[in-house]
């Protein structure tokens, strides 16, 4: 269960993103602006010519004391990164990977849709429901 | 104030109604237009809604909360009902009818709204509350003349917009469909009507006066709004024309979208004849979608491409957040592309939307595409949704949109409401994620889902032998949980056994898949239960409940599958599975087991090491006649057996050497020993006498063992190679022992032990063996990270 989950754009701007303790919201929206810098840094690190074995899942991106943060790019440089509660020990990597998969899974239900300009924020309630799925329940 | 109870069909009627009026979703509702405007709608006395809002303490509040909305909701029913409002009646009365609302006619709301433009906030709120309404709005004279009586009364300071917006607030229970025209008769207390059901009902049998004295109106109206042409409106002067026909052939069962005109428009919306199911297509918009569609798409088995169906659907003006949802709904498949039907179902979702239906959350069913077929044969009144389109024009277009964000906002509280009218809402976004393969391994439909059975092979009886090819035909990462898998299946009958280790095997699944929210809960808190505890034992160290080690087994898959295959099939197992054994855990004769009760072995394993066990192994021995009756406990038992096996079996290979000499017993230890792969034969031989006391203890001792066994067990890799060098001992002494009982059932018994104690150590060995290869694989991860942030160095 993410605590919080944002779809950065390829230029870097935040397409979409949601956190669960709204009052904690710009402390993600912070880490989050962040953690670019990580997932910068590991794509360019796979070099131009690595580019297609990239794997898409950059895993853990750096670990705080009170979260940790996960990382995936798609081929076309949008981001998602998910911040997760440390104190959540039951997350392992291939749960990580699972919700990265549906997060993307989602992203491109929302590309297919003519409506949808690519840049454009993304209100899709259907993504909104399932990234709803993913946070934390916390009531 | 003291509660009130609702009916289900009460509460989610206020619900949306609540909703409706939460136009800021504050979870109150200020006396505002809204809420004034319902009550005005109820067409009650203004002395009797002062009573009301009173009674129900908004007075005292100074606004609704939800409580005192519904409250006030149920007064307003009990004021129809004619009988007197009293805080009492709230929750004696039974039986009472949903509070009816009167929705007036545009002409009347565009009049009220100069009315009471002083009063009211603003003429745009007011404006921008009635497009939502317009769908229902019915020119109801007399209706305005309860406008008018309440415009007088008017000494709230909330405002008035009076037109009783209602009908949206009335449909959202049942999804649109409940468009019914609230043709209210002037007089307020109309007669009770029992239920959601019904209470539409009788708005249908004032329909055919109302809708034919509308009708004129309405077919007057029908020319205006024809100015868009996007929509071919030729078709409306004849839909009008069965319109008006419809009315008085069709009661319930017409829906007849008209032209919402801001304006003037009487729409006359009868509600759809299948109460349950708004949505259904008639064969006129239908045939009229195809043609449509064709102009487009000439090929009716094509599709029609999303820039294509973007610039289509644009015109409708509605916005582009309400179309991209519209879109998101209709793309079934999700190809950005529209078949038919698909666009059948958009087409339907913006005729609806601009009549001013809330977008469902999900697809109704009957827009699926492979319902989109089925005709609303009840449906006469063909609506002229398409009018609707241009319907609106100036005014209503851009009135409705504001609006419309306000009103989607109720909808999705609305739908939930109407989800349950929807069932199949549902399995339209399940069926969704069907098609997600990564994300959802155990999709939501159970199954489908890979439950690999726990192949239970316990016994050699037909459940075992199913339960193999369960596990078979399963994915491997069942394998793991095999050893498991067998105890929880011993623990309920057999006949349990299949199902329960299903569970359990889901359980393990979607732990590995981490997407274990789509296995029945009951079955997987048993299999739970089972699967905890044997998860301790031994399977998945970091898991808890769920699921078993990521690596998904396809690690030892070969080995486990064979030794498995080994192991179901024989009875005997010992030659073959010393085979294929190799590996397994040697189950040394471990001192404890050959008790070859579980239970037995369990208390001695928890011991200590082999001392423990070997002390107690003569303890057992008068345990084993329990043996055979509790092969529930065994399975425990022989789970925490293996485990602590295993332990031991490196460390007491000599041991059970030892043991193996002398009588049964000892034959039995060696049984155990060995892995437990063969039925605990020597067991077999004294435990007939009655096993009786041993089977409650062993359950929860195994788990403490396997809980040790495991954290023994774990660092240990080269235990792999010596449990199956051991294990092939294991197997190979084995079979001997069940021939020499010479009693059938005692060599069923014993052979049953046997297999259940092999296929106990081989599942413990394959969950150690992916343990493994799951930390590897993360080390290998975390290897591959550094590699990438060490590689920046080589470019440099």
């Amino acid at each position: 269960m993410a605590v919080c989950i944002a779809v950065i754009a390829k230029e870097n701007y935040p397409l979409y993103i949601r956190s669960v303790p709204t009052e904690n919201e710009l402390k993600f929206h912070y880490t989050v602006h962040t953690s670019l810098d990580v997932v910068d840094e590991k794509i360019s690190a796979m070099g131009k010519a690595l580019v297609d074995q990239r794997e898409l899942y950059l895993g853990l991106l750096y670990p705080t004391e009170d979260y940790k943060v996960y990382g995936y790019v798609t081929n076309s440089k949008v981001k998602f990164v998910m911040v997760v509660d440390s104190s959540n020990t039951a997350l392992r990597d291939n749960e990580i990977r699972s919700m990265f998969r549906k997060l993307h899974n989602s992203y491109t239900d929302i590309m297919c849709n003519p409506f949808y300009n690519p840049g454009d924020r993304i209100q899709s309630r259907a993504f909104d429901t399932m990234v709803n799925s993913m946070m934390m329940q916390v009531c | 104030m003291e509660g009130v109870t609702l009916s289900e069909a009460e509460q989610r009627y206020y619900c949306d109604l609540f909703s409706y009026c939460d136009t800021e979703s504050t979870k109150k509702v200020a006396s505002n237009g809204r809420v004034l405007e319902l009550f005005r709608a109820a067409q009650l006395p203004n002395d009797v809604v002062m009573q009301i809002m009173e009674l129900c303490g908004a007075t005292r509040l100074g606004y609704f909360g939800r409580s005192q909305f519904y409250i006030a909701l149920k007064l307003v029913a009990v004021a129809q009902s004619g009988l007197p409002l009293r805080v009492e009646s709230l929750n004696t009365v039974k039986d009472l009818p949903l509070p009816r609302f009167v929705v007036s006619k545009n002409e009347q709301e565009s009049r009220h709204t100069a009315l009471y433009s002083s009063d009211a906030d603003n003429p745009a709120s007011y404006s921008g509350v009635i497009p939502p309404p317009p769908p229902g709005r019915i020119q109801v004279k007399k209706g305005s003349v309860s406008h008018d009586a309440v415009q007088q009364r008017t000494s709230t300071d909330q405002q008035e917009s009076t037109s009783p917006v209602v009908s949206p607030q009335q449909s959202p229970p049942t999804s649109p469909h409940t468009w019914r025209k609230h043709n209210r008769h002037p007089s307020g207390g109309n007669s009770e009507r029992p239920g959601p059901g019904p209470f539409w009902a009788p708005f249908s049998e004032v329909q055919p006066g109302s809708s034919t004295s509308s009708d004129p109106i309405w077919s007057g109206h029908s020319p205006p709004p024809h100015q868009e042409n996007w929509v071919s409106f030729a078709d409306t002067p004849p839909t009008s024309a069965l319109l008006a026909m419809h009315p008085a052939s069709v009661q319930d069962q017409t829906t007849v979208r008209t032209v919402a005109s801001a304006t003037t428009a009487n729409e006359i919306r009868r509600q759809s004849s299948s109460y349950d199911d708004p949505w259904k297509i008639t064969d006129e918009q239908r045939q009229y979608y195809v043609n449509q569609f064709k102009t487009i798409q000439p090929d009716l088995n094509g599709f029609i491409p999303g820039s294509a169906a973007k610039e289509f659907f644009t015109k409708s003006k509605l916005p582009i957040l309400e179309l991209s949802h519209i879109w998101e709904l209709s793309d079934f498949d999700k190809d950005g592309a529209l078949t038919l039907d698909e666009f059948c179902a958009a087409f339907h979702l913006v005729v609806a939307r601009k009549n001013g239906y809330d977008l469902p959350e999900k697809l109704p069913e009957s827009l699926m595409p492979k319902l989109i077929d089925l005709e609303d044969s009840t449906e006469v009144g063909e609506q002229t949704g398409e009018v609707g389109y241009s319907g609106s024009p100036a005014e209503a277009p851009p009135s409705k949109s504001p609006s419309m964000p306000s009103l989607n906002q109720t909808w999705p509280e609305l739908n939930q409401s109407s989800e349950q009218w929807e069932t199949f809402s549902e399995r339209s976004s399940s069926s969704q994620t069907l098609t997600q393969f990564d994300s959802n391994i155990a999709p939501a439909d159970p199954d489908t889902a890979i439950v690999h059975p726990v192949p239970i092979r316990m016994t050699p009886s037909k459940i075992h032998m199913q339960e193999m090819e369960l596990k078979r035909t399963g994915s491997d990462h069942a394998n793991p949980t095999s050893p498991l898998l067998v105890k929880p299946s011993d623990l309920p009958e057999e006949n349990k056994m299949s199902a329960s280790v299903k569970f359990t095997a889901g359980n393990t699944v979607t732990d590995g898949y981490s997407s274990s929210d789509s296995y029945t809960s009951d079955p997987e808190q048993i299999g739970n239960a089972v699967t905890r505890q044997r998860s301790h034992s031994g399977t998945s160290p970091d898991n808890t409940a769920p699921p078993p080690p990521p690596p998904r087994p396809h690690a030892s898959h070969s080995r486990s599958s064979s030794l498995d295959m080994n192991r179901s099939f024989s009875v005997t197992p010992g030659q073959q599975q010393a085979g294929v054994v190799a590996y397994p855990p040697a189950v040394p004769p471990r001192p404890q087991p050959s008790q070859g009760t579980g239970p037995h072995v369990h208390r001695s394993v928890d011991a200590d090491g082999l001392i423990a066990h070997t002390s107690t192994s003569p303890q057992q021995i008068p345990e084993q006649p329990n043996f055979a009756d509790f092969s529930q406990f065994e399975a425990f038992a022989v789970s925490g057996v293996n485990k602590e096996e295993e332990d031991e079996i490196e460390t007491h290979s000599e041991v059970l050497q030892v043991e193996k000499p002398s009588d049964s017993t000892s034959s039995l230890r060696v049984a155990k020993a060995d892995g437990r792969v063969e039925d605990k034969a020597p067991a077999n031989v004294p435990s007939s006498a009655g096993k009786g006391t041993t089977p409650l203890a062993p359950p929860p001792k195994p788990i403490r063992r396997r809980l040790k066994s495991e954290d023994e067990l774990r660092p240990e890799a080269e235990e792999h190679t010596q449990k199956t060098g051991v294990i092939a001992a294991v197997l190979a002494s084995q079979p001997s022992i069940p021939r020499s009982v010479g009693k059938d059932k005692k060599a069923i018994q014993a052979s049953i032990r046997r297999n259940k104690e092999t296929n106990t150590v081989l599942a413990r060995l394959n969950s150690e063996l992916q343990q493994q290869l799951k930390d590897v694989l993360e080390e290998r991860i975390s290897l591959e990270v550094q590699l990438e942030q060490l590689r920046p160095f080589s470019h440099l």
